[in-house]
């Protein structure tokens, strides 16, 4: 509940930091002096740079592969409602994850930022829903989609499952 | 689950229940055989000639009660009050129509699925199109009908998400000098059809609740009748009425929920024993799930002037899981005659309690006064998602009949006197379990693609589908604002191979005249004309002009993108008939195109892309609207 309160609190804050009137308790963090360092960690969603190309950051998922994240991460990929847009990865609501096509970038890092920042054309912003440790299990399973990929979890036992065949009416 | 089905299915259902397995495929014989002689004497080429009927047209049978005396426009999408899509208009007819020619395009810059129908009035063509909702205003009066304004609305883009089936909108309608029309997030707004300016804006629903708008807004009585969409997001569906002139809200009629909610009070009369009782909208769902149980209104609205009742339908229920919401979940996937003023019901059915299919309610009601049994009977005629063709009394709610029009599994009839639908106990869609041919497939034998009635021929002109599918049902999550289905489906082609089919349909005989066969889902609406002469596009791009007697293919134009649209036709400034249709294909059936979806998943668009693997290389997408005269 506490927590939940400040989070809200630094919410707010963090939509005051663009008005002339600050938050008190924030302020030392929000008003740094300007500095001189610049980012090169951040991770890139555009492939165009200004001026002298920097060194390639790839951010690996830790659990990329693992195929226990990878089963864990299907079954939260349904959990959270993931497949009511983005199915099996062919898409509908949202984009398709099993082609090469990536809007917002295919790096697990980008994946990763866009569950949990959402993206404007229609991505729900998961942050504060979803551990950390379950996110990088949805994106090594959103990983495993890829096509020229191996995919390390195996289907499920049942015999009769809808991928089977299709029902005699077709045709 | 099993008791409590054998109770709601009454005394008919429940002895054929007990019969043998084959006693269903027995009754459906005639029904199959009917509709084989009609549609299948030759395999006739995607677009090609109709199939002519076993008997001629049935005359002059049926009358519009309420026509749009005004040909000069086309102020909302189905022309008039009735929905008949009928105009007077017959300088194009069946001898000239093959030298009609094209007079002018313009181009939406939108790469969406466009199911609109464009709006005519002083001289004015104002097209909305799919998200980002744009209005243009183009000049009839100047060579090449160019844009007078755009109208952009101010509108939230995450609402893309929240669409189940597209970012679709379905048009907008004209009064009092005012366009008035709805955005993808939840916004109505009325805009000034002269200057573009906006008038007045009123935010109806709110995306975080899954709630998103697609539907045409019907202008009656001096307010503007709105519904949500979102019955795949366990939105609560409702219908709000709005002052024309101020935008505020004069009330809102829920579909589930207490009876002083859904606006149910003394003058509720419904035709059927099970659809009476208190507050039937909260006991005929387990717990508090009718707040999260769909019945969206995002179809169409006619109006009886003289019965001063408005006529909608309401959406499937949510989830589509069926093991999760036991009851009758009303009033989903039902039909409501409503006094406009008020908002009060005066009647309802449920064409579908405990939908089983995803068959939402909400097709269009077409008003039509039919001779039967020896006396006039004031009509609705619907062609439901069940792919059945009812016939109901509009005034009390009573059907006349309920006909198959479309290949079916799922029932073999209604039971007249209950109105219950007779299901087929096999085909319930169950968690764990795969169910095998479900036909008609979830968009139903007709999904939202409106049909058009010609008093001259007394024929119903219905695009619509021709699907089946497997479903396995899973276990739903609710969590505000995300999908809320419960169901792995994939569809595929119904008997016969071909996904659409455009069928003429006598209501009275409740027989179909003639059929053609569609390579793809028929996905546009239908437009007739006294020039005896039926206009609808296909998801290839054809924009065609068949004989409304027989069928015949007697015109055809390559539209740049599939046709989802719905054609209008007017008498110009110049005083010649244009026929006009916006080309840009999308939509449920169509977003493999619109949303560059990914074929290798059969399940992608809630199973629809299994069934439409090849449309991607039979068009691709981009709105444009073609405006087509005779030389």
């Amino acid at each position: 509940m506490r927590s939940k309160r400040a989070g809200r609190q630094l919410l707010v804050c963090a939509a005051l930091a663009v008005l002339p009137v600050g938050c008190d308790k924030l302020s030392n963090s929000l008003h740094q002096p300007p500095s001189a360092t610049v980012r090169t960690d951040a991770i890139a969603v555009s492939a165009l740079e200004p001026g002298a190309r920097m060194p390639g950051i790839v951010h690996k998922n830790p659990l990329e592969g693992n195929p226990f994240a990878i089963s864990e991460g299907q079954r939260l990929y349904d959990w959270y409602n993931c497949s009511g847009c983005h199915f099996r990865g062919g898409g509908g609501i949202g984009p398709p994850l099993m082609d090469e096509f990536w809007i917002y970038g295919g790096n697990p890092a980008n994946i990763y930022t866009t569950i949990v920042e959402g993206r404007p054309n229609g991505m729900p912003a998961f942050r504060g829903k979803i551990p950390d440790y379950q996110l990088w299990q949805i994106v090594a399973y959103v990983q495993s989609m890829r096509a020229d990929k191996p995919i390390a979890s195996p289907p499920g036992p049942r015999e009769d499952h809808l991928q089977a065949s299709e029902g005699k009416e077709s045709r | 689950m099993k008791d409590a089905r054998s109770q709601r299915l009454g005394k008919s259902a429940e002895r054929r229940r007990r019969r043998p397995r084959f006693s269903a495929l027995l009754f459906l014989f005639p029904v199959t055989a009917l509709l084989a002689a009609a549609a299948c004497k030759g395999p006739a080429p995607p677009g090609g000639a109709g199939v002519p009927a076993a008997g001629p047209a049935s005359g002059s049978a049926g009358s519009i009660p309420f026509p749009e005396p005004d040909e000069s426009s086309w102020i909302r999408p189905a022309k008039d009050f009735s929905s008949s899509r009928y105009s007077t208009l017959d300088q194009i007819k069946s001898d000239n129509v093959a030298n009609l020619k094209l007079a002018f395009t313009f181009s939406t810059g939108i790469n969406k699925g466009h199911e609109a129908a464009p709006l005519v009035v002083n001289g004015t063509m104002y097209i909305v199109t799919p998200y980002p909702n744009y209005l243009y205003a183009l000049d009839l009066t100047s060579p090449g009908a160019p844009a007078k304004w755009t109208y952009k609305p101010k509108t939230i883009p995450s609402a893309q998400g929240v669409a189940c089936c597209d970012v679709v909108n379905r048009g907008a309608v004209y009064g009092k000098g005012r366009i008035y029309y709805n955005t993808l997030d939840d916004q109505t707004v009325a805009v000034d059809a002269a200057t573009g300016q906006e008038v007045w804006r009123t935010r109806v629903g709110d995306i975080n609740h899954g709630e998103s708008i697609t539907m045409a807004p019907l202008l009656v009585k001096g307010k503007v009748l709105v519904g949500n969409s979102g019955g795949e997001f366990g939105v609560r569906g409702w219908l709000t009425a709005l002052d024309e002139d101020t935008g505020k809200v004069a009330w809102r009629a829920w579909s589930t929920g207490p009876d002083k909610d859904v606006l149910i009070g003394s003058r509720f009369k419904p035709f059927y024993a099970s659809d009476r009782g208190a507050d039937l909208g909260v006991s005929s769902w387990p717990g508090d799930m009718w707040k999260i149980g769909g019945g969206t209104v995002w179809g169409w609205i006619s109006y009886d002037p003289q019965l001063n009742l408005i006529y909608y339908g309401t959406s499937n229920p949510g989830p589509w899981n069926p093991d999760q919401r036991p009851g009758d979940n009303k009033w989903t996937a039902a039909i409501f005659a409503r006094d406009p003023d008020d908002g009060q019901a005066v009647w309802a059915y449920q064409w579908s309690p405990h939908d089983l299919f995803d068959y939402d309610g909400v097709n269009e009601n077409v008003l039509v006064d039919l001779p039967i049994g020896g006396r006039t009977r004031k009509t609705l005629l619907r062609a439901d998602r069940d792919g059945f063709l009812y016939v109901l009394d509009r005034e009390t709610g009573e059907i006349i009949s309920a006909t198959p029009f479309a290949y079916t599994t799922t029932r073999t009839g209604v039971d007249l006197k209950s109105g219950r639908p007779i299901e087929v106990a096999e085909k319930t869609p169950h968690v764990g379990t795969t169910t095998r041919g479900i036909c008609p497939a979830a968009p139903g034998g007709k999904d939202w693609q409106p049909s058009a009635f010609s008093p001259r021929t007394g024929l119903l002109y219905i695009p619509h589908n021709n699907l089946c599918q497997d479903e396995e049902g899973v276990q739903a999550n609710y969590i505000e604002g995300t999908p809320y289905v419960g169901a792995n489906v994939k569809m595929y082609a119904g008997p016969g191979g071909h996904r659409g089919e455009f069928t003429a349909w006598d209501p009275i005989a409740a027989r179909p005249v003639w059929k053609i066969k569609e390579k793809f889902p028929a996905w546009s609406g239908a437009l007739a004309t006294a020039g005896d002469v039926v206009f609808y596009g296909t998801m290839e791009g054809w924009f065609q002009a068949v004989d409304a007697r027989s069928g015949k293919l007697l015109w055809r134009f390559k539209c740049g993108s599939g046709i989802i649209g719905q054609p209008i036709t007017y008498r110009g400034p110049d005083g010649k008939q244009y026929v006009a249709i916006l080309s840009g294909v999308g939509g449920w059936a169509g977003a493999i195109v619109a949303n560059n979806l990914d074929p290798r998943d059969g399940t992608a668009a809630l199973g629809f892309v299994n069934a439409m693997g090849d449309l991607p290389t039979a068009t691709t997408a981009g709105g444009m609207l073609y405006v087509f005269a005779l030389p």
